[in-house]
């Protein structure tokens, strides 16, 4: 600890910061620009000038950039020094030359730090007599808005978007008072973050376009903290909603999760809630292949009680995408036994396989935010930036946790961003990546590998066996791949902070056991490394817990005639199991009812439709690939006949009389009912306050104090203002009344300071900046793991990886926008995704003159497809990659063999 | 006994004051410019709806009687889709005036809001727009500031120079 005297005053400050941050830290308002809490100081703004003494003696000082200045023990400064506060008032006076006068039509206005700051130093009049500058705009693709006009040259979009997130098209250009952000010409933007730049952007230049189509200002959003459910990581994020539509996503800070950023299909795949594919209210199908019919509530409840009376076999189908709690209530309503996950069978195998190797083995899995901090990470198998976008940005951190020691051993300090990075030139720690087809992250590893699963996980295996000779040897391993398990093993021992990241992109077991091996083997020698998988979907670990047997087993329970009604949750098994087989069950079992919030391929089958709440108008907990449970609120009442989808089964329960459903009034009950019946997930309950939690007898208010048009939104209906509608299962209230002011962070429902507009007010809501959030981060681990002696290593290696002669091994490849079921509804993303193909490697086809784009005949489980050639001249011989669930696609088991253009085609047809 | 007697006199007296009463309807009384009555929507001088939506009038309104929502037409100009003001809660006090950067939302000195149901007194944007600028006829947001919208083009606002050429390399 160092002690800083700020205005003669001595505070206690944790050594190794920058004053800016140790000031912000203690709660005083010094504004900034250029310094972001991720991507530290580089003094470029000159806003945060204060006043540093050399000691007491000292009473005229010097004005020092508080970003630059080290808060050394014994550091004298004053903020309110009225020379440095003329300073602070003169930079923005110069920022504010050329900045348009437009804040009644810019986005930005009313969350902007520029405002805030401007406002903060006092500056309130234009002296400046001449003209303004102004720039020509870019087309920056669907999700982000250019107006340059508004730029203050901060330079934090490029901060961001090249040092930070690797992203190579946006850039600064021209020069003086030129200076110009933006791409060399016109186009979509590649990065997989460039959504960040609307939060990044201190003033209106970089802002949100999906918000743009039905503009709302943050004081008029409805918000409440929730969860990303696009990806398995759970990343926090708070949406906000007005006139009854989803207005926008953004980041909600948790520094062991995603901290202060998101991936854009996190960011921009909210528009699936306001889709035409939102099933508006119930319907029933008289009979099969006819339209469904809608009904009322009351007329649907009657037909289901018919369905469920006494003795009908009644299974149901769960989802990983759906809450823990309609999981269990589901569960609850056709008994265990009859409770089948919703995952298909090799998705069910791997989820099982990973909790039990996160359970019982000596390896922790890894946060965000550890994998951030690694400073040795190996890959296996998985494209992380289209599976878990989020996870390549803590990966490229990562890189510089090894020439950061480097520097720190120069005496530069962290936060000196520019003299850091000078310093590194393009020194990366090491990271390597072994998967089927290039990812994203290529370009920072030092070493990669293509090869199919199985040769994934003989190298894998051959690391591990490096590690610790007693694990299974790998034979017939080439000399050049041996070399690299060697020189793999020799970075992992070395390093303090090993990690070893997977998942279930390759569908298989295999690289997930070769990654247990290695991490448990480096366990063993006493290095702390960590395990990170990346999971399918957004609950995917939370099915794991709540157990039950895969949709397989279902299929084979209606094939041999076991199965009267089946209930599918928040489900599309087209997207799970093969269509052939799916269509049997539909036929076998007579009623099906589905409960869902989008139509989809299954609820084209059902009998029965009933339209659930998607994530945005629902409450109720997931958990993420850490293991870390974490609940997410209800933003909105839908319209119509929508209602959560616990809620239909509970009415399903008290209409087939039931005796749990009277048991069941708030979610709270729900909760206390699982965490009785599945004892795993008991930490559950304390993972945010009850319904009941009151902040001096008050509820936490989901509308901001400022929230405008209370009278008049639903005058035209009735000028008599309805009730607010009260929540039963949160302690928000669906109105401003409320208490104001801190709250238990899992309740944060917006981050917002007297004086603070912008998303830069999560300051006052840090414990220290970077730090959680005050009163703990959200969300509580479930999965620790064993305390053992010797891990139960995986004994059995994988047969080397054989290219057939007339066959091809066709793994799934997956794509950020167009792989996910639910953000792929979303125009934005939509316009993003690709269509589906084959990617083959051009060495293959040589001699064939195939050429790219070409439709190609491919085979596979006695079915053909025809798809266009996409070259990806990385795919190893003899392997070709499907595109994993983009829309138009067919789900296909995989990895499979298939067949390329045979002259037989039609015949196997 | 005697303060009764006080208080006739007084009134007694009063008989031979001025009358302050007018007999409205049929006589108006006078009412000064700056009176803080119906609430309207101007237009700009070149006839286009001046209102940009940018939400100021709500966030000011005391009484949040105020909601509208912003849409943007084919020009790229920002317009309210509806604009809703129920006057069953308003208190004219004229915040949404002040708190206006495009001279749109104005007080106008009609007070003969009075209706027989509530329901009446929600005032929609076709209820609320009048075909001049009112109070304050020169002025358009557009042409002194804002976006470059279709016919103003960057540059072609109040004291702006004209785009930078990002490519040119004069110093």
């Amino acid at each position: 600890m160092a002690t800083i005297f700020i205005d003669n005053k001595p505070y206690e400050v944790k050594e190794g910061q920058d004053l800016l941050q140790a000031c912000l830290s203690l709660g005083f308002n010094v504004p900034y620009f250029c310094w972001h809490p991720a991507m530290h100081s580089v003094g470029a703004c000159r806003q945060c000038a204060v006043k540093q003494y050399k000691d007491e003696a000292d009473t005229r000082g010097k004005i020092v950039m508080s970003c630059m200045t080290p808060a050394a023990d014994g550091t004298r400064i004053s903020i309110d020094d009225p020379e440095a506060k003329a300073f602070r008032k003169g930079v923005i006076e110069w920022l504010m030359l050329n900045h348009p006068h437009d804040c009644p039509v810019c986005d930005e206005g009313g969350e902007c730090h520029l405002q805030d700051m401007t406002v903060m130093t006092g500056h309130s009049y234009r002296r400046y007599r001449f003209k303004k500058r102004t720039y020509r705009n870019q087309y920056l693709g669907p999700f982000v808005n250019h107006e340059m006009d508004r730029c203050i040259q901060c330079y934090r979009c490029v901060r961001f978007y090249r040092d930070y997130a690797g992203g190579r098209d946006l850039n600064v250009f021209a020069s003086h008072d030129h200076v110009y952000f933006g791409r060399h010409e016109d186009g979509i933007l590649q990065s997989e973050f460039s959504g960040n730049l609307v939060e990044v952007c201190p003033t209106g230049v970089f802002t949100d376009k999906t918000l743009k189509k039905h503009y709302t200002r943050k004081w008029d959003l409805q918000t409440a903290p929730s969860v990303c459910v696009h990806c398995s990581l759970g990343c926090n994020t708070i949406p906000g909603e007005r006139y009854g539509k989803l207005r926008r996503v953004s980041d909600r800070y948790n520094s062991e999760v995603n901290g202060y950023f998101l991936c854009d299909r996190g960011r921009f795949g909210y528009e699936f809630v306001n889709s035409g594919r939102r099933i508006p209210q119930v319907l029933v199908r008289p009979e099969r292949n006819v339209d469904a019919i809608p009904v009322s509530r009351e007329e649907v409840l009657e037909h289901i009680s018919g369905v469920l009376h006494f003795g009908a076999r009644v299974i149901g189908i769960g989802s990983p995408r759906a809450s823990l709690e309609a999981n269990f209530a589901l569960r609850s309503l056709v008994g265990p036994e009859n409770y089948y996950s919703g995952m298909s069978e090799k998705e069910h195998a791997l989820i099982s396989s990973i909790i039990k190797i996160l359970e019982k083995g000596p390896a922790r899995s890894a946060s965000l935010n550890d994998v951030m901090k690694s400073d040795a990470v190996f890959v296996l198998g998985e494209d992380v930036l289209n599976t878990a976008p989020m996870l390549g940005l803590a990966l490229r951190q990562s890189v510089r946790q090894r020439p950061m020691e480097a520097e720190r051993r120069l005496k530069i300090p962290d936060w000196h961003d520019a003299a850091v990075r000078a310093a590194m030139q393009s020194e990366r720690g090491p990271l390597f990546i072994a998967t089927p087809a290039g990812t994203g992250i290529d370009d920072i590893a030092a070493g990669t590998f293509r090869g199919a699963p199985d040769d994934i996980a003989r190298l894998g295996f051959a690391v591990a066996h490096e590690l610790n000779n007693e694990l299974p040897e790998v034979t017939g391993l080439s000399s050049k791949v041996h070399g690299l398990a060697k020189r793999i093993a020799d970075e992992l021992r070395n390093a303090g902070r090993p990690l070893i990241v997977s998942g279930t992109g390759c569908l298989s077991e295999a690289v997930i056991h070769a990654a247990a091996n290695i991490a448990w083997a480096l366990c063993e020698k006493g290095r702390k490394a960590q395990l990170c998988f990346a999971m399918p979907e957004c609950n995917s670990v939370g099915l794991g817990f709540i157990g039950g047997s895969s949709i397989g087993m279902a299929l084979k329970a209606a094939d041999e005639g076991r199965v009267d009604a089946a209930i599918v949750l928040e489900n599309d098994l087209y997207r799970r199991v093969d269509a052939a087989q799916l269509d049997r069950f539909f036929d076998k079992v007579k009623n099906v009812i589905v409960i869902d919030h989008v139509f989809t391929k299954t609820s084209a089958k059902a009998d029965v439709i009933l339209p659930a709440g998607s994530f945005a108008e629902t409450t109720g907990t997931v958990i993420n690939n850490e293991g870390r449970a974490q609940r997410f609120y209800q933003v909105f009442i839908p319209g119509l006949d929508i209602q959560e989808s616990r809620q239909w089964l509970r009415d399903m329960m008290a209409a087939s009389h039931i005796p749990l459903a009277g048991q069941w009034k708030t979610l709270d009950d729900i909760t206390a009912a699982m965490t009785e019946a599945i004892p795993s997930l008991k930490q559950v309950r304390e993972i945010a306050p009850g319904a009941t939690y009151r902040e001096t007898g008050m509820r936490v208010p989901r509308q901001p104090h400022r929230y405008s048009g209370r009278t008049a939104m639903f005058s035209h209906f009735l000028v008599h203002e309805p009730k607010p509608p009260e929540d039963t299962d949160a302690p928000f209230s669906f109105s401003m009344e409320g208490y104001e002011g801190r709250h238990p962070s899992p309740l944060i429902p917006r981050f917002w300071s007297p004086g603070w507009n912008s998303v830069q007010a999560v300051n006052k809501f840090q414990r220290e900046i970077n730090g959680p959030l005050r009163g703990g981060d959200t969300g509580k681990r479930l999965i620790e793991p064993g305390d053992i002696e010797r891990p139960a290593y995986f004994t059995v290696v994988p047969a080397a990886f054989n290219v057939h002669d007339n066959e091809i091994l066709v793994v799934p490849l997956y794509h950020i926008f167009g792989s996910e079921e639910l953000s792929v509804i979303s125009p934005g993303v939509a316009e993003l995704s690709s269509k589906p193909y084959l990617a083959l490697n051009p060495r293959g086809l040589k001699g064939t003159g195939t050429k790219e784009g070409e439709e190609i005949k491919l085979i596979l489980n006695g079915r053909t497809y025809n798809l266009p050639v996409k070259f990806m001249s990385d795919l190893p011989d003899g392997v070709a990659g499907l595109p994993f669930g983009l829309p138009g696609s067919q789900w296909v088991e995989l990895p499979a063999w298939g067949r390329v253009n045979p002259e037989n085609a039609d015949i196997v047809q | 006994m005697l303060s009764l007697l006080k208080t006739m006199w007084t009134v007694f007296l009063h008989l031979f004051r001025r009358k302050i009463t007018v007999s409205y309807p049929e006589e108006k009384p006078y009412v000064p410019p700056r009176w803080r009555g119906r609430i309207i929507l101007s237009c700009d001088p070149d006839g286009g709806e001046r209102c940009v939506a940018c939400y100021l009038c709500a966030v000011a309104c005391p009484v949040d009687c105020i909601a509208l929502q912003a849409a943007e037409d084919e020009h790229g100009r920002r317009y309210p889709e509806f604009f809703r003001i129920n006057f069953s809660r308003c208190i004219f006090c004229g915040f949404c005036e002040e708190a206006c950067p495009a001279y749109a939302i104005q007080l106008t000195t009609d007070f003969e809001m009075g209706e027989y149901k509530r329901q009446n007194l929600v005032y929609e944007k076709e209820d609320l727009l009048i075909s001049g600028p009112g109070k304050y006829p020169g002025y358009n947001f557009y042409r002194t500031a804002g976006l470059s919208i279709e016919g103003k083009d960057k540059g072609e606002a109040e004291n702006e120079l004209p785009p930078v050429d990002v490519r040119g390399i004069m110093p």
